[in-house]
């Protein structure tokens, strides 16, 4: 009468359904929340799994539910006096906390916050959807590391384009040479035999008989012992292993002086973290180097360079001679992939672009994969500044180096949808590279 | 002496088949249950949480609201706030009891004697239960729900279908019956109804999708099940039941929209009996578990180390918090429910004779079983409390009561444990456990079919207390929206 059932192996999965219906309806609050918990994040971080928060907004399921607080009486139980007795009075707790905190949360009110966990390709769909990635570029962005088909040997099973001729051929000769396989040229003998002993005179019987036994039983073996047989047949295998991927380091520049303010710097994030997940994809570690500088230059780590803030001038060449230092101590060029990306707002002092852009020509542009220039404009300058050709100082001489060099790339930006064009062409060179 | 059932902490199906005879031997022939068959499912943690998020039911159609719970539950799990609860069980005939797989042999063990001897007992007897509840059906009309409303989204676009849903929910507590029973169809009607199901069954049915896998639902138009329910033209009034009322009388609903409701409607009634069953319904199982456990402990069945261990698990699902305690989250009805039933028993065994005094009927009688018994069937939460709450459990929870009044800034204690305050502390505990009255009393008390279609609510408001603004207008765009024409509110005071 009664059943035990095992149900664990049944399939698994089954509230995805309404967790996209929940995903969808929640999307504004879910894309705030994790706009905004992307600015907090790592720059490495983006692409795994996290904790996002966000309001009961859209997802509200209200009822019709009384409130004591507004007017009129009641009466309630509590356990555990200690001390109490008729007539006391105790204080109120407080809006939202306590005893009727609680019944309101239980009534699905109150609960303002609403935390739970998404995964990574959740995250990545939403981040895309406001850097207006093309599609295609984020399945590849998403993809797990590329694979390759590597030669594993032979095998004795496999699919009749992958055969192998040569091994097969060979087993095969020693078969027929072991099973003493009656060749062609053996049978066109006998044969021949045959029809000069047919020819002779007097006919020799014995002989024909004979010969016509031999001939038949050579016959018959060249049909059993076959010139391939399936034991013969050899395939090349093949497995399928990840490909060796080279380190690579990337170094983000950028100007924190005091004209960089908190939606410049969300800007150059949003862009670093674009390129740090560009690099993961082609590169298996990927090293983050922070260099940041007013009219000094100093590496600092990723929480410094976000969030804190130096008084002075505003001098790049300091960063370009810092990020050469690093390179030569700590990346040799043969074992790294050399990225840097820079991000200000066009200013530096005067003459010193000339010096900028010396260093880059000379130095560095040798040693990089790429170079990303991002200047970040209000949209107001951005009117101001519609052609490439007119900028500010750094912006003209940053204009000559784009020409000279192919992997060298300025770009102006006023909102996050400017972004990506400056990968495009990033990603389209590694596209014809591959 | 006998040998234990198990000793390692590790289960296998044949150990909690022999543990399952065993505890369904107590609880037949030694506590005389009388219990619906059992089916007893094992399941992983990630079902368990899938389990919890659509309302504890095998089946259940999709709505964003239940991915919503399933991400807070997981959420909670992960960080490690709460456990996952040990099983879940749903009142169904067979009644169908989930196992969480990482349950310990002796939790498992717990777990049966709680879930399938416990809540199966409850369920099949309680009255409230025999007479809302159809225990046989239930699985069946689920099924048919989510076919139904997976139709209504290939068909309509699940936007169109989630808005009715969406409005439907908000009023799921206004969409019972509480105090006559629902409208029964007549013979021919149910009938026919189940005709027409069949009939749906075979139309959706095509020989092309039988190459489906298995699961894969074919995609169908949804009939109109009912063209005899489209409005009738008579009301009666006032009504309770709003999504009832809506589900009949509203003028710009298309018959699925009406079938929606009616699912909604049947789910709100089918829960309707558990939310005022709280206390009973978890005290009876776990004194039933609490009683099997210790049972098998005195027979040797289990060992000393299993007893522990359960013990432990025990203590901590029947603690009930101080109310100045910060883990403090209301009455925990474990712990109340079961120490009344424990109550119950040591009055039937051991009186004293303040306990005569209040419990003539039963008090040193012995028959606790026969009491408890009694008391599980024909109660629900308030009346059992209003009934069998005894002067010492109230001093062993020191209950107190509060007056409230909302222009004061305190609370005044208005009665506490002692001989003056015991039946005022009791009667105000069973109201707080009455549905009817933690519920607002709304009504439709008319609507103009012939003039603009206004409808007309009112609240009856209890002792002054009247909704809760914000979330009044939130419901009632809900209302409009099923209603499809302005809808009025009307607080009174009653």
């Amino acid at each position: 009468m009664t059943h035990f059932v095992d149900r664990r192996l049944n399939p698994k999965g089954k509230s995805l359904g309404n967790r996209q219906r929940f995903l969808r309806r929640a999307r504004t609050q879910i894309r705030e929340a994790v706009q905004k918990s992307l600015k907090d994040a790592a720059v490495a971080d983006i692409g795994k799994e996290r904790k996002i928060k966000i309001s009961a907004k859209g997802t509200k399921e209200p009822r019709f539910r009384l409130d004591p607080r507004a007017s009129g009486e009641r009466d309630f139980v509590l356990p555990g006096n200690k001390e109490l007795m008729p007539g006391d009075t105790i204080d109120k707790p407080k809006t939202g906390s306590g005893q009727s905190g609680k019944e309101a949360a239980d009534s699905g009110e109150g609960e303002d916050d609403f935390e739970f966990t998404m995964t990574q390709d959740e995250i990545l769909d939403i981040f895309f959807e406001d850097l207006e990635l093309p599609n295609l570029v984020r399945t590849t962005l998403k993809e797990t590391p590329n694979k390759v088909w590597k030669r594993a040997g032979i095998t004795t099973s496999g699919s009749p384009t992958q055969i192998n001729l040569i091994r097969t051929m060979r087993n095969s000769f020693g078969r027929r040479l072991a099973l003493k396989r009656p060749t062609k040229a053996d049978i066109e003998a006998l044969q021949d035999e045959l029809d000069r002993l047919e020819q002779e005179s007097p006919v020799n019987d014995e002989k024909i008989s004979a010969l016509k036994e031999r001939l038949a039983r050579a016959n018959a073996k060249r049909k059993w012992v076959g010139f391939i047989d399936p034991i013969d047949v050899r395939f090349n295998a093949f497995t399928e292993q990840p490909v060796p991927t080279s380190q690579a380091v990337m170094f983000c520049l950028m100007d924190v002086s005091g004209s960089m303010g908190e939606r410049e710097k969300d800007l150059a994030k949003r862009f670093y973290m674009l390129l740090h997940l560009f690099l993961k994809r082609r590169y298996k570690k990927v090293d983050v180097i922070f260099i940041r500088h007013t009219h000094d230059a100093q590496e600092v780590d990723e929480q410094e360079f976000f969030y804190s803030r130096q008084s002075g001038g505003t001098i790049v060449s300091t960063a370009l001679d810092k990020m050469l230092e690093i390179q030569r101590e700590r990346y040799a060029t043969a074992d790294w992939n050399i990225y840097a990306a820079q991000a200000s707002d066009g200013y530096t002092q005067s003459g010193d672009a000339r010096h900028c852009v010396d260093l880059l020509n000379t130095a560095i542009m040798p040693l990089c994969q790429y170079y990303a220039y991002i200047e970040i404009l209000d949209e107001r300058e951005m009117e101001v500044f519609a052609s490439e050709d007119s900028g500010a100082e750094l912006w003209r001489a940053y204009r000559t180096v784009a020409e000279e060099w192919p992997n060298f790339a300025t770009k102006r930006i006023a909102k996050p949808a400017d972004i990506f064009p400056v990968f495009h062409e990033l990603f389209k060179k590694t596209e014809a590279a591959a | 002496m006998t040998t234990p059932l198990f000793t390692e902490p590790e289960w296998d199906f044949a150990t909690i088949d022999r543990t399952y005879r065993a505890i369904e031997d107590i609880a037949l022939n030694d506590l005389k249950l009388d219990i619906y068959p059992n089916q007893i499912e094992i399941i992983s943690s990630e079902q368990m949480l899938d389990a919890y998020s659509s309302l504890a039911m095998p089946l259940m159609y999709n709505h964003w609201s239940f991915g919503k719970m399933f991400a807070r539950e997981e959420a909670l799990y992960r960080a490690g706030y709460s456990a996952l609860a040990y099983e879940v069980v749903i009142n169904s005939s067979p009644c169908i009891s989930y196992l969480l797989e990482e349950n310990t042999m002796t939790m498992q063990a717990l777990v049966m004697a709680h879930a399938a001897m416990g809540h199966n007992h409850f369920f099949k007897n309680n009255y409230l239960f025999r007479q809302w509840t159809n225990a046989e059906g239930i699985l069946d009309y689920l099924s048919f729900a989510k076919k139904y409303m997976a139709a209504c989204e290939e068909r309509y676009g699940r936007e169109e279908v989630e808005a009715v849903l969406d409005s439907a929910h908000a009023l799921m507590d206004q969409g019972v019956f509480r105090y006559r029973r629902p409208p029964k169809p007549s013979k021919e009607r149910v009938l026919e109804k189940r005709r027409r199901r069949a009939q749906y069954d075979e139309e959706a049915y095509n020989e092309l999708w039988r190459t489906l896998p298995a699961g894969v639902e074919p995609p169908s138009s949804p009939p109109i099940l009912d063209p005899e329910d489209e409005f009738s033209g008579e009301m009666k009034l006032p009504e309770e039941n709003l999504l009832y009322f809506i589900e009949k009388n509203s003028p710009s609903l298309a018959a699925w929209q009406r079938e929606t409701l009616r699912i909604v409607r049947n789910l709100a009634q089918y829960f309707y009996p558990q939310r005022q069953l709280k206390v009973m319904n978890e005290g009876c199982a776990t004194f039933v578990h609490y009683t099997i456990m210790n049972t098998l402990f005195d027979r040797g069945l289990i060992t000393e180390g299993s007893w522990l261990e359960f013990m432990h698990s025990h203590t901590s699902v029947v603690f009930q918090p101080d109310f100045s305690d910060r883990r403090y989250g209301g009455f925990n009805p474990y712990a109340l429910g079961y120490g009344m039933m424990s109550d119950i028993r040591r009055i039937c065994e051991q009186p004293t004779p303040e306990d005569r005094d209040w419990f003539p009927e039963f008090a040193g009688k012995g028959d606790w079983m026969g009491t408890l018994k009694d008391a599980w069937a024909n109660y629900r939460d308030e009346s059992f409390i209003e009934q069998f709450l005894s002067p010492k459990l109230m001093r062993d929870f020191r209950l107190f009561a509060l007056y409230d009044k909302a222009d004061q800034d305190k609370y005044k204690v208005s009665a506490i444990h002692n001989e003056s305050g015991y039946r005022a502390v009791r009667t105000m505990l069973a109201r707080q456990f009455d549905a009817g009255v933690a519920d607002p009393n709304i009504q439709v008390t008319g609507a103009d079919l012939k003039g603009n279609r206004t409808l007309f609510l009112s609240h009856g408001m209890h002792r002054g207390v009247p909704l809760h603004n914000q979330t009044k207008e939130l419901v009632l765009a809900h209302v409009e929206r099923l209603w499809g024409h302005d809808v009025k509110l009307e607080e009174q005071a009653a």
